[in-house]
């Protein structure tokens, strides 16, 4: 049987080997924290604290505007310095709660349950709601909308996404050597919330460690399995993860739980477990800190709100000042243009290059090679595409299947004319689904 | 401490492939057939015409641009190989001048008055050839060998008469420069495949359409040594391997590209069977040229997901 895996995608070098092998340490931050309101999908977070209020760790900080929204926790215990806006890991301004640090630690006192069995469904949901859980891969998308969709008993299969695709990122790898309990019993607990679903963790074959220690731990579960896909980017992106694993296909227009499927990072089934047996929120994630510039590549776990300057001191620092900084992986992350941004719910990663690839080759003209073409696993034309969007023709984007672009930037990658694909088509997607929305 | 950082859209990694490079494959895979053709005219100092036409291509495109306040654009190479294709498609006894004004045409009217690389709908080599043969047929249809004047096989082969299908393998036969050798171009072709510059759905369909069209309606039914005859003569092999394989003029998308090869396959089959002239591969691939923008109307490939099922 051929690996599991999808048509299309690149192999780019996955500079994986530089934090692959350094166990996850535990980061205290320093003396301020700073958190956004808005870490997730859907509407901000409202704050509910104010300036000089003493804060604990564990304390909840800013409400859920919404169903589709989170609220948002302290990571450690101090005052309320203020509410103001500060640079974003993405790049951008936005109202950010932030926090002195008081040192204490102090934290609140948690309801801890023994088993999940003695929940009901709505109050495993509420759960996970009310500890602010949102997908952890990068997207954000707010776990407890994923996990109530129409027809529960329509849910076929919950896929744990550990294919982690992204090169340099070893922070899902880490988490699954280390905290595969966790993992699996987080599983244990969505997969009780869809009586009909079986759960499948789908792991990159680049990890074949993990693949043993997941299988090892689900081997009394007879409903859960484990699958190797084939290391190929992007076999993390949700629609080629489904179509892997199930070979079932959908579109732009569709969600997961069209075609039976709940998918999930393997990290939000760890906080989903801290969240219902522990009754922990969610204030820390697990971040790699890894490239070039970085003299002690590392993973990290990290108290959200802490300063991504402080994650490189704890690395050792730069080697040299880098050119580029990089929230998330080297495909899909962003460019960091302040190094002094917190770390979120979605940072999975912070990257740092001595060399700007990007910098060196100037776009030149497309001569039509198909590259681009090959490798989208959405199975559109990237050149044209880019084309029509450089000349605003929002009519024929959207005819020629624009809409379907997934923003994998696999195209950009092979592109021997280094154009910047994936910019021109995702921002041409932006505007006409903004336009479809005011119809 | 200065904190200033790059910051653009991701991905932020790419692919170390460029265009120069891809250029460059193309050259070094035309080496062999540059090189046996050399070789073979050398009574007719082809070294010249190649020289001269590919040196022209590149300083036309320089001139032009120049002129024009464009960026200079020869270090993609792009117009070394299309000059050197055109050499390559000319008989070595062509007057150098008549080498060099394909050339400028290739470059100034096909290429660059359509937007330069990337824009022009037609193969500059082979329009340019196209030019040069309607222009100055007597010249571009006069073929010597080891200093004797004739026929090509491909036209003996019309003409009934018999032929020798080894040499037309190796390639000691009257022809343009390049295309004599098949065992050559091959070599060249396989390189490019390694290298995955190009891959075998065009030159693939386009050589297989080939055969079964001719062995229909050759009336020699499936004759080895009559298919053997006709893939080697003429400029079939060069064609299909390095022309009709041009990024440019080719459809993007994979449905298309066979499309194209059937097409390419078609007309070269109808050209050399039913025109008056031995030779059709030039003619073909500039119509096909022209059919790519319906092509790919027809075969936009349907995107991943569509028509899904819901469960």
């Amino acid at each position: 049987m051929g690996l599991l895996t999808f048509k299309g995608g690149i192999h780019p070098e996955d500079g994986k080997t530089l934090a692959k092998d350094q166990p996850i340490k535990e980061l205290l931050p320093g003396n301020e924290l700073v958190y956004p309101l808005s870490q997730h999908i859907g509407a901000p977070a409202v704050p509910i604290v104010k300036k000089g209020d003493s804060v604990l760790k564990g304390q909840k900080i800013a409400d859920a505007a919404g169903f589709v929204s989170a609220p948002v926790y302290a990571s450690v215990s101090g005052t309320v310095k203020g509410i103001e806006k500060r640079f974003s890991p993405t790049g951008v301004k936005t109202e950010c709660i932030i926090v002195e640090n008081d040192h204490a630690y102090t934290e609140v006192v948690y309801s801890p349950v023994k088993s999940f069995e003695e929940l009901s469904r709505e109050e495993v949901i509420k759960k996970i709601q009310e500890a602010g859980i949102v997908g952890m891969g990068g997207a954000g998308f707010p776990t407890h909308v994923k996990l109530s969709p129409k027809d529960a008993d329509k849910i076929e299969y919950i896929i744990a996404n550990g294919a982690e695709c992204e090169p340099y990122l070893t922070a899902d790898y880490r988490s699954m050597l280390e905290h595969t309990e966790e993992i699996v019993s987080g599983m244990r607990i969505v997969l009780s919330l869809f009586k009909n679903a079986k759960a499948i963790f789908g792991v990159e074959d680049n990890k074949m460690d993990c693949v043993a220690k997941l299988k090892e731990a689900i081997k009394d579960e007879p409903r859960m399995e484990v699958m190797a896909l084939q290391t190929k980017y992007p076999q993390g992106a949700e629609r080629q993860l489904i179509h892997a694993l199930t070979k079932r296909s959908l579109n732009s227009t569709m969600l997961p739980a069209d075609v039976g499927c709940i998918v999930d990072n393997v990290e939000t089934f760890e906080s989903i477990h801290k969240a219902v047996i522990e009754g922990k929120p969610l204030f820390e994630r697990v971040v790699t800190v890894s490239g070039d510039a970085v003299l002690n590549p590392a993973n990290f776990k990290v108290l959200l709100g802490t300063n991504h300057r402080e994650l490189i001191e704890k690395a050792g620092g730069f080697k040299e000042w880098p050119e580029k900084i990089i929230s998330g992986g080297p495909m899909m992350g962003f460019a960091m243009p302040v190094l002094d941004a917190p770390v979120t719910k979605t940072s999975s990663g912070v990257l740092a290059f001595l060399k700007d690839e990007i910098k060196k080759d100037a776009p030149s003209a497309c001569i039509n090679c198909g590259r681009c073409v090959e490798v989208c696993p959405s199975r559109i034309i990237p050149s044209r595409l880019a084309d029509l969007a450089q000349r605003n023709e929002e009519e024929r984007f959207i005819s020629m299947n624009g809409l379907e672009c997934v923003e994998c930037g696999s195209c950009s990658y092979v592109c021997p004319a280094k154009r910047q694909l994936k910019q021109a088509i995702g921002s041409m997607r932006k505007i006409a689904l903004a336009n479809k929305k005011k119809k | 401490m200065n904190e200033k950082l790059n910051i653009s859209s991701s991905p932020h990694v790419r692919d170390k492939i460029t265009t120069n490079k891809i250029m460059l494959y193309v050259l070094i895979g035309l080496m062999p057939a540059t090189i046996f053709g050399i070789y073979n005219f050398r009574n007719e100092h082809a070294w010249i015409l190649v020289l001269v036409t590919t040196f022209t291509a590149v300083l036309s495109e320089y001139l032009y641009e120049r002129l024009m306040h464009k960026p200079i654009t020869i270090g993609d190479l792009s117009a070394a190989v299309t000059g050197l294709l055109l050499a390559l498609n000319l008989p070595p006894t062509l007057p150098v001048w008549m080498g060099a004004l394909g050339s400028v045409f290739a470059i100034v009217v096909v290429k660059q008055l359509f937007g330069g690389l990337g824009q022009n709908f037609m193969n500059p080599a082979l329009a340019a050839r196209c030019f040069l043969l309607i222009s100055f047929t007597g010249r571009m249809t006069y073929f010597v060998y080891d200093g004797i004047t004739g026929a090509t096989p491909l036209a003996k082969l019309k003409a009934g008469e018999t032929i020798n299908t080894f040499d037309m393998m190796v390639g000691t036969i009257r022809g343009t420069i390049g295309e004599t050798s098949m065992f050559a171009i091959i070599i060249g072709a396989c390189f490019l495949l390694l290298m995955g510059v190009i891959d075998l759905r065009i030159p693939g369909t386009y050589i297989v359409t080939f055969v079964i069209f001719i062995s229909i309606f050759g009336g020699h039914g499936f004759d080895p040594q009559f298919i053997t005859a006709h893939l080697c003569g003429g400029g079939l092999m060069l064609g299909a391997w390095f022309m009709a394989t041009d990024y440019v003029t080719s459809p993007i998308t994979k449905t298309g590209q066979i499309l194209y090869g059937i097409c390419l396959g078609l007309l070269t089959g109808l050209f050399r069977l039913f025109g008056g002239s031995a030779e059709g591969v030039s003619y073909a691939i500039i119509i096909s040229n022209l059919l790519v923008p319906l092509i790919e109307k027809i075969t936009l490939p349907k995107p991943f997901g569509k028509g899904g099922e819901r469960v």
